[in-house]
């Protein structure tokens, strides 16, 4: 009889959720009634809503249970892995059954994220299991000279998967072309967008991939130097990645003469980024490897001729080198079937915000916005009405309800006035100000300008004095066209993608919520009563019924009022933060 | 820009602070000749120091012959090195998009009111700073902070402050016990 099997996710949102607590107690469990089982660790399986996560493999095949407590883990064991009897109401995820949450894994397709959840990402021989390390071997066995793995990644219609969409493959004849004695291969790790966690989730749930996937690289542009460079606010991802790289040094994926191909030498290092999106930039990227300020660099040189020490060098994100062993060991085909004409195969996006199932999914490009949404996602929060969706973070920009039935690839992506982006989705529902989201972003990309350039470090700082004058009620009437005008010139006398972006938000945003500026500036009001100097808690005195609950909770102690009789707000000291709106319970509460 | 996030002299209480930079040795021999080596040489200082003092950027400088100037450069382009002291425990309130969208900004006002400092700031005592950080990649279950290696998630202002004044009682116990 094979023995039970007992998997806990340690991703960082499941150890976020206390899945380290669970998987302590199941030890103790287990150790203190000395029960037959193996007990495994697991990463991500994009589940999100449902962390901690905890997955029994019995005879009959696998169950997860999701929203596991130490008290649930506890029941979990006695019943089913002691009694052999599954806790149906408990199981978001088997085969056996169907669960209410069946629709968020139908309509995925797992390429980049084939192992993530599946495998113990500590361990190269799980990952090898799952046809790890095979297309390397391949190429090494079948003698594929260079050439045919650029063509493979070429005819799979592989993109970037970080932002630019630019074809991986020729990428990597650019670097090839290029004649020098050392080469570099970078992944870019410096997942810094707001909202996106794909990166961190394939680098905690299986790194292998993603460094088996440089390997085949620098094979293909002929490099000798690896560099990883992930952001440290990554803390397990680094973890594991230098673990894997270890792993993968005993085993000869890295070193001298690698899988026997003759003159193949390739190591690869971690490199820890210190806190700047705008190292996301290639050409800033290499800035900071060489432990300088990461401003971005003017091009040409490219990279591919000069990049990092002035050698050729080729950048791919995390998860366009996730899908290159999937690709060269089963066929450019295995890839390209999936998506659209330009788009093809798979993405990952990171579904969060006012969404019910918020997580990570892996759906064929060409699958509409509405889908997502609400078949997988599940729809909106407390089912409110949804409004937009943020792609690209703060080079993207807000895809509004009008346009759900859109087909998600580059191109028609990016027609909204929105980017594909490294895969963020923030949905928003009707309690989102568009102005204030715009201003947000802005913001962010003030912060992170590096200063390099006059329209991005001034012009963004201009464009959020605006924003925030419009959210404060302080608009005044040409302030819409003089945001125009600023974003255009800042588009088009920015040196790299970042500063060229970055008014996107606020694009989008006029484009598709310009009634929403018009009101904060005529009406000095904000529809989605978000925007805070604009608003005002009130208590209507024949409602309260002097609970004192609203009292009680108060951060800043700004209600006032005796019990059983009517309370009372003090603007002045009121913050406005919702907690006394959203706690009572007799609706006494208004907000204007 | 960046330079903004360098706290304002007035809070700088460095004094009596003692600043052992025989500490650094080991950090500076691992990384001795090695190109490139500024950024983490930075980060071990932190690491040890819990913010880079000014002894720590001058053995860096004397040692291994990067101009003072560069390191300061460095240091205060990236939003990771901090140039002064911080308190024992640091908030980290998320502010990512999908925390802003559940309305992050409601925590970080709670956790002012509560502590009377402003973001980035120390508290008197020296117990809590508070940061805003951009995106701690907790989406699902925003609005998250983290305090040390444990991340909250699901706040409301009121739950956050609630969980800083835990940590507050249960400091001034142990400091009675000890």
């Amino acid at each position: 009889m094979a023995q039970t099997k007992v998997i806990v996710g340690l991703g960082s949102c499941g150890i976020a959720a206390g899945a380290n607590k669970v998987y302590n107690k199941i030890k103790a469990l287990k150790e203190a009634e000395k029960l037959e089982f193996e007990l495994r660790k697991t990463s991500c399986i994009g589940m999100c809503y449902r962390e901690p996560l905890v997955e029994v493999i019995d005879e009959t095949g696998s169950f997860i249970y999701g929203d596991v407590t130490e008290d649930k883990a506890i029941e979990i064991l006695q019943q089913h892995v002691i009694g052999f009897n599954p806790i149906k109401e408990y199981v978001v995820k088997t085969d056996l059954f169907d669960t209410p949450d069946k629709a968020y894994f139908e309509g995925q397709v797992k390429i980049a994220l084939r192992n993530c959840g599946y495998i113990d990402p500590e361990s190269i021989d799980e990952y090898e299991a799952r046809d790890g390390y095979k297309a390397i071997k391949k190429i090494a066995s079948d003698k594929v000279p260079f050439e045919a793995v650029i063509q493979t990644v070429l005819d799979s219609g592989l993109r970037g998967r970080g932002g630019g969409g630019f074809a991986t493959g020729m990428k990597w004849r650019f670097a090839r072309n290029n004649q020098s004695d050392d080469k570099y291969i970078i992944c870019n790790a410096d997942e810094g967008d707001p909202g996106a966690f794909m990166d961190r989730s394939l680098l905690e749930g299986d790194p292998h991939a993603v460094l088996e996937g440089m390997i085949i690289g620098a094979y293909a542009i002929g490099a000798n130097h690896g560099v990883i460079y992930c952001r440290a606010e990554y803390p397990l991802a680094i973890k594991r990645l230098n673990i894997a790289l270890e792993q993968a040094r005993q085993k000869g994926y890295l070193g001298k003469n690698i899988c026997g191909i003759e003159g193949f030498n390739l190591d690869i290092y971690v490199k820890e980024g210190a806190g700047a999106f705008v190292c996301g930039e290639e050409t800033a990227l290499m800035q900071s490897i060489e432990g300088k300020r990461g401003m971005p660099t003017k091009r040409p040189p490219f990279p591919a001729e000069s990049g990092l020490w002035k050698k050729p060098s080729n950048i791919n994100n995390v998860e366009t080198f996730a899908n290159i062993p999937y690709i060269v060991y089963n066929g450019a085909g295995s890839f390209n079937k999936y998506g659209t004409e330009k788009s093809k195969g798979t993405k990952v996006f990171a579904l969060t915000g006012k969404i019910k199932h918020g997580g990570l999914v892996e759906v064929p490009m060409g699958i509409t916005l509405k889908d997502v949404i609400y078949k997988l996602g599940g729809g909106i929060q407390n089912d409110k009405e949804f409004k937009a969706v943020q792609m690209g973070g703060p080079s993207g920009g807000c895809i509004p309800k009008h346009l759900a039935d859109l087909q998600i690839d580059y191109d028609q992506v990016n027609a909204t006035g929105a980017i594909m982006g490294s895969g963020g989705m923030v949905v928003m529902d009707e309690t989102t100000c568009m102005v204030d989201i715009a201003r947000f972003f802005l913001d962010f990309t003030q912060k992170e300008s590096c200063g390099k350039c006059t329209f991005c470090r001034i012009g963004t700082k201009r464009m959020l004095e605006i924003l925030t004058r419009i959210t404060e009620g302080k608009g005044v009437e040409s302030d819409i066209a003089t945001l125009e005008e600023l974003a255009a010139q800042i588009k088009d006398s920015t040196l790299c993608g970042l500063g060229q972006t970055a008014p996107n938000p606020v694009l989008t945003t006029i484009k598709y919520f310009r009634h929403e500026y018009e009101a904060h500036i005529r009406d000095k009001k904000c529809p989605a009563l978000s925007c805070k100097t604009l608003l005002t808690y009130e208590i209507k005195p024949d409602k309260c019924t002097g609970c004192m609950v609203c009292g009680i909770k108060c951060p800043v102690k700004a209600i006032e009022g005796e019990k059983k009789k009517a309370h009372f707000i003090h603007q002045e000291q009121c913050i406005r933060c919702g907690d006394c709106y959203s706690r009572c319970k007799f609706d006494a509460i208004t907000v204007s | 820009m960046r330079i903004q996030r360098l706290q304002p002299e007035a809070q700088v209480k460095t004094k009596g602070d003692v600043i052992d930079t025989i500490l650094l040795e080991p950090l500076l021999t691992k990384y001795q000749g090695k190109k490139g080596s500024l950024i983490p040489l930075l980060q071990g200082a932190q690491e040890i120091f819990g913010y880079i003092p000014r002894e720590a950027f001058e053995k860096i400088s004397k040692v291994s012959g990067i101009q003072l100037s560069d390191m300061y450069g460095v240091a205060t382009f990236y939003s990771q090195f901090r140039l002064n002291p911080v308190g024992k425990h640091i908030i980290k309130v998320c502010h990512g998009t999908a925390c802003h969208v559940q309305n992050a900004d409601a925590i970080s006002d709670a956790i002012k009111e509560a502590l009377n400092v402003k973001d980035g700031e120390t508290t008197e005592d020296r117990l809590f700073t508070l940061e805003s950080v951009a995106c701690l990649g907790c989406c699902s279950l925003a609005p998250v902070m983290m305090i040390g290696d444990e991340a909250y998630g699901k706040l409301t202002g009121a739950s956050s402050v609630k969980i800083i004044k835990d940590i507050k009682i249960k400091e001034s116990q142990s400091n009675v016990s000890a």
